[in-house]
């Protein structure tokens, strides 16, 4: 580091440097722009959103836009996160015992049996779709929360698998022996030495598991039919696909049902980047 | 340390519940819809009636799906192509010490925070001929502001321009992912072998094509893979910003099971797109699966 800044005063050429930045700061200006434009029109009462004011400030900033969004919403806010927190704890956990035995325990035939387990997240959910569906209707889970909780545990468990395995790979073996010295078990090893041991990747697969449960669409919009039960994304593509024109209220919708991501995302970034860079494969 | 057989039969029984999951939820629900595929099941009520290929036969006659392969097949090279170059271009850029870097990143990654049904609103109201960013556009060219985005009916060989917008949006959300994964490989690569090349006098692009890019590799191909079979399925994204579009300008495998599925009742058809789009995604994912594990067993 230190060099290149020598190297820059001496060479003083920084137009190289003003180059640099101005282009990077051209890309962040265009990743913001959706932003800019969600605030500004959110905070537009009706009468301004028009064409000729798109992107100037509102005149008269208001609350309106947010507080309709937001009593229209909040009830569907509440359903995604009775969905998310359970479906993210038991995907989570079950994952670490998987992600445990696929480390350290190679039972015969286990890396097909892991790679079996692997496929599931790769497929595209539309393949399974109907029989899911139908599924849910005779066990009474059609069109409840409770039936989006099981869905995503299931079909989460695939990538927490792959998440802790590739955790618990990294940790020495010595650790799982000690346990063993001591007259551990395989499961009480598990619990006393591995489990406690996995807490930072614990928070890496919670961050993850949030992220894309709370995301979700496709299970939500084709389980579950009444408003009443649906989670956010299907409420807010109901409010953009009925209130075509009030597009302050769609915006100020829209920045509501995407702050608990967005919030998870500022607070705890690094931890964000780790898991959505483990997602990608890799032993 | 030497497990014993019990020990592994413990291990075993401990996956046992997932595996079984997986094989009811996952392969079984396959061959539950395979079997759909092949079935006359058109209505509300299920009807399994064999009837072999037909139905993939008059998917494959009609204009609509074969429409919806050469927009995903369009909007998955684009879209590809836009996120990884930009997103090495950012990795590139920011790599070379800049002030106030992890500002940036935030900046170019947050979009990865949000969901499709977020950015499809926004996008679309951004991107709304009338009023939208051609507003903007308009003071540059009359031509450029009056360009239709997602509403453009009309298509050449195959391509519609309505895509542009979907890959757009869908570029917004995903460059920065690539960036974040490129940027770790260029952590890994030592400033030294670069410093010494740049000592030797070899040119910039020279130190990228014969260097860098050669390391990256292998981030390149888990970067096309990932965005792959993200784009072969796409579904929320579309939904949310235009659907079908007109005449199917930006329709999609995905819109178009989901839509005779669950709008039109023909359980059958929708079973068939479905196992299409499985076969596609398969094709890309499983040599890639294969590869990855050989190498570790290795």
């Amino acid at each position: 580091m230190a060099d290149y800044t020598s190297r820059d005063i001496t060479l003083s050429v920084s137009w190289k440097r003003i180059l640099l930045y101005t282009v990077l700061v051209i890309f962040a200006l265009y990743f913001l722009l959706p932003v800019y434009m969600v605030i500004i029109t959110g905070l537009k009462p009706f009468s301004e959103v028009s064409i000729s004011r798109m992107w100037t400030l509102p005149v008269k900033p208001s609350l309106e836009a947010f507080a309709d969004a937001y009593t229209r919403l909040v009830p569907n806010l509440v359903n995604s996160f009775l969905l998310v927190i359970p479906a993210t704890l038991f995907s989570a956990l079950i994952g670490s015992l998987n992600g445990y035995v696929f480390a350290k325990w190679r039972f015969r035939y286990a890396n097909l049996a892991f790679a079996l387990i692997l496929f599931g997240m790769f497929i595209p959910y539309q393949s399974i779709l109907i029989p899911l569906v139908q599924f849910h209707r005779s066990v009474g889970l059609y069109g409840s929360i409770n039936g989006l909780i099981v869905t995503h545990i299931i079909y989460g468990l695939p990538i927490t698998t792959l998440m802790f395995r590739n955790f618990y790979a990294e940790i020495p073996d010595d650790l799982l022996d000690a346990g063993f010295i001591d007259g551990l078990g395989i499961i009480t090893t598990y619990f006393r030495v591995m489990l406690p041991l996995s807490l930072p990747a614990m928070t890496v697969v919670f961050i993850w598991q949030f992220t894309s449960i709370w995301n979700d669409f496709l299970f939500a919009v084709s389980l579950t039919q009444r408003p009443a039960v649906q989670p956010i994304t299907v409420a807010l593509q109901n409010l953009a696909g009925s209130q075509v024109v009030e597009w302050n209220i769609q915006m100020a919708g829209a920045l509501l049902s995407a702050l608990p991501t967005l919030l998870v995302y500022v607070l705890l970034g690094k931890l964000f980047i780790k898991g959505m860079l483990s997602g990608s494969i890799k032993g | 340390m030497t497990r014993t057989k019990k020990d592994l039969r413990k291990a075993f029984l401990l996956v046992l519940p997932s595996l079984l999951l997986m094989a009811f939820f996952v392969y079984g629900f396959i061959g539950w819809s395979l079997r759909t595929s092949l079935s006359a099941w058109r209505g509300i009520r299920p009807d399994y009636t064999f009837v072999g290929l037909r139905n993939y036969v008059n998917l494959f006659l009609s204009d609509r799906f074969i429409n919806d392969l050469w927009n995903t097949f369009y909007f998955t090279i684009f879209f590809i192509v836009v996120t990884v170059v930009l997103g090495f271009i950012l990795a590139f850029l920011i790599n070379r010490n800049v002030r106030g870097e992890s500002v940036f990143r935030t900046i170019y990654l947050f979009p990865m925070a949000l969901s499709f049904i977020v950015t499809g609103v926004i996008w679309r109201w951004l991107l709304n001929p009338t009023y939208g960013i051609n507003t903007f556009l308009g003071l540059i060219s009359e031509k450029l502001g009056a360009f239709g985005w997602y509403t453009v009916p009309t298509q050449t060989l195959g391509f519609h321009p309505a895509l542009i917008a979907l890959i757009l949006a869908a570029s917004w959300q995903f460059t920065g992912y690539t960036m974040a994964m490129y940027l770790a490989g260029l952590r890994g690569i030592g400033e030294e072998l670069i410093e010494s090349a740049r000592m030797d006098g070899a040119r910039e692009t020279t130190i990228i094509r014969k260097i860098i890019l050669p390391l990256l590799r292998p981030i390149t191909l888990s970067a096309v893979i990932v965005l792959g079979h993200i784009s072969l399925k796409i579904f929320d994204l579309v939904y949310a910003m235009s659907g079908s579009g007109p005449a199917f300008a930006t329709d999609f495998p995905g819109i178009f099971m989901f839509e005779t599925t669950f709008r039109g009742n023909r359980y059958a058809q929708g079973a068939a797109i479905s196992m299409i789009m499985l076969l596609m995604v398969a094709i890309v994912v499983v040599p890639y699966l294969v590869s990855t594990f050989r190498e570790e067993t290795k």
